[in-house]
């Protein structure tokens, strides 16, 4: 079945630009992508639009679909009605670059504020053991394709730019509970404790927990719960729990 | 607008009813909020031998209703001239206030912040719990502590609806399975809280040399899964509860008696 499907793409650069109509042909098991490309290749060849793998796992096609953060590879076509008006627009957190192409270079500077792993003393590269059981709470994590969608929706920065410069994002904060869960980081013995860190350093307390990163999560991670709550727990042993404080001091304990 | 930004100055741009679920949050929480407020200030018909409203125990003033082998401790003496669930709803208030599905329920449907995903809110700044008052959302855990015994002193409640008006034991009624219900639910949401999840043992490096306590994170772990579900279902239950007890005890409905 073939349909001629009513798309409006937002067209422009930093100095303004706006949502412009086309009418483009649509056929069973296409996604969104494939009509963006469709376009590109039949109406606006000077459209752009950053794509790579088509297959949901590169997180290079990160767009707004009718207002939703989404990978425009995984959203079929036929989630629409045939009559439905499909609006593309690029992310709105990010400085766009043109058309649906965003700057997204925000998120590689928060990845290089988080400390790396950390290695254990006495321990040489390639003698890492660790245990299936420590290791696969935090394995959920680094499903991570890195597509920004959740640093996209989250509102902290979404709707107020000003917090860019002192919050990290649910990805980079995800990325902190990980290391803070893995069985051999080896942080704290250089003084750094991530936790307290998270809250300190890179903004966790404005995480409001209302879960739009876990909601639009393409690989469906499970952030809020899994990551971010986590994390705040046990920022909250660090910082504001008496009971914990005074057991780690009488029972010096590996955990 | 944001410099730098597509220009796009709708709000939001998504098609569907976003509005809906903060919508149904809010008011489900305003009818509970109104019902329990009314109900917390009545200071009457809390009490039909054997069943307790879950918002009136454990009573701590003297002017509670005589509970007969109850939870009627009058541990604030005669001073307290106001309505005894006052002294003992702060604590599971507190507890569900500071718990992270409720706060994402509220700061959605009451603050809009954000009211849905994508949505812009309406503020013109936003420091979310980094200051006070939103930073004291931190103190979940010992609301959480405090949960503990309050639940405790239901289940209690519970076992006493099982004897009937004389205090004879081998009694169940409507009452009985209706307090029942509540309690397992009670129960399963305070042992879903994401604080009781990370005490038990997501604090925890090394699952490994921990296996019990990986084993209760794992069964708490389930349960906090379904935190938003038992968190709606235990709140609708303790107001059931908390109803049937009154329609009993004002003689406006007879408790149907199984044995």
């Amino acid at each position: 079945m073939t349909h001629t499907a009513h798309f409006k793409v937002w067209r422009g650069d930093t100095d303004g630009g706006d949502l412009q109509d086309y009418e483009v042909e649509v056929n069973d098991g296409e996604v969104v992508l494939d009509i963006i490309h469709r376009l590109q290749a039949t109406q606006v060849a000077d459209l752009a639009v950053r794509w790579n793998c088509k297959a949901g796992k590169c997180g290079s096609c990160s767009a707004e679909v009718n207002g939703r953060p989404r990978l425009m590879c995984m959203t079929r076509m036929s989630v629409f009605e045939p009559d439905e008006t499909v609006t593309v627009t690029p992310l709105r957190t990010f400085p766009v670059i043109r058309d649906l192409v965003t700057d997204v270079s925000f998120n590689y500077d928060k990845a290089r504020q988080v400390p790396a792993f950390v290695p254990p003393k006495g321990v040489p590269a390639g003698e890492y053991r660790m245990q299936q059981v420590d290791v696969e709470r935090s394995q959920e994590f680094r499903k991570c394709i890195e597509c920004f969608l959740c640093q996209d929706t989250c509102h902290v920065v979404r709707d107020h730019e000003e917090n860019k410069t002192s919050f990290a994002g649910p990805r980079f904060l995800m990325r902190i509970a990980e290391l803070d869960m893995h069985p051999l980081d080896a942080a704290a013995d250089q003084g750094l404790v991530r936790s307290a860190s998270a809250q300190e350093d890179h903004g966790l307390g404005y995480c409001n927990i209302t879960k739009c990163c876990t909601e639009i999560c393409p690989e469906h991670i499970q952030i809020t719960d899994n990551a971010l709550i986590p994390l705040k727990e046990r920022a909250i042993d660090r910082k504001y729990d008496p009971l914990v404080w005074l057991g780690s001091k009488i029972r010096r304990r590996q955990d | 607008m944001t410099p730098g930004r597509a220009a796009i100055s709708a709000r939001h741009l998504r098609t569907d009813r976003w509005w809906l679920s903060p919508l149904v949050t809010a008011v489900a929480l305003t009818i509970f909020i109104i019902y329990a407020t009314w109900r917390a200030f009545a200071n009457g018909d809390y009490y039909s031998t054997p069943y307790v409203s879950p918002l009136y125990s454990p009573c701590l003033a003297s002017n509670c209703t005589p509970m007969d082998g109850g939870a009627d401790w009058h541990l604030f003496g005669s001073w307290w001239g106001l309505s005894p669930a006052l002294l003992v709803l702060v604590f599971p208030l507190g507890f569900r206030l500071t718990c992270y599905y409720y706060r994402k329920a509220y700061y959605r449907g009451f603050w809009a912040s954000p009211p849905a995903c994508a949505v812009a809110e309406p503020h013109a700044k936003y420091t979310g719990e980094t200051r006070f008052p939103l930073v004291m959302q931190n103190v979940h855990r010992y609301f959480f502590y405090l949960a503990l015994p309050v639940a405790g002193i239901l289940t209690y409640d519970v076992v006493l609806a099982f004897r009937d008006e004389s205090g004879a034991w081998g009694h169940a009624g409507l009452g009985t399975l209706v307090l029942l219900l509540n309690i397992v639910l009670i129960w399963a949401y305070t042992l879903s809280c994401h604080s009781c999840r990370h005490i038990i043992g997501g604090k925890l490096r090394h699952f490994s040399a921990h296996p019990v306590r990986y084993r209760l994170w794992g069964w708490v772990g389930a349960l906090n899964g379904r935190h938003m579900l038992l968190a709606w279902s235990s709140l609708i239950s303790v107001g059931v509860a908390d109803l049937y007890v009154y329609l009993v005890a004002s003689g406006a409905f007879d408790d149907p008696r199984f044995f």
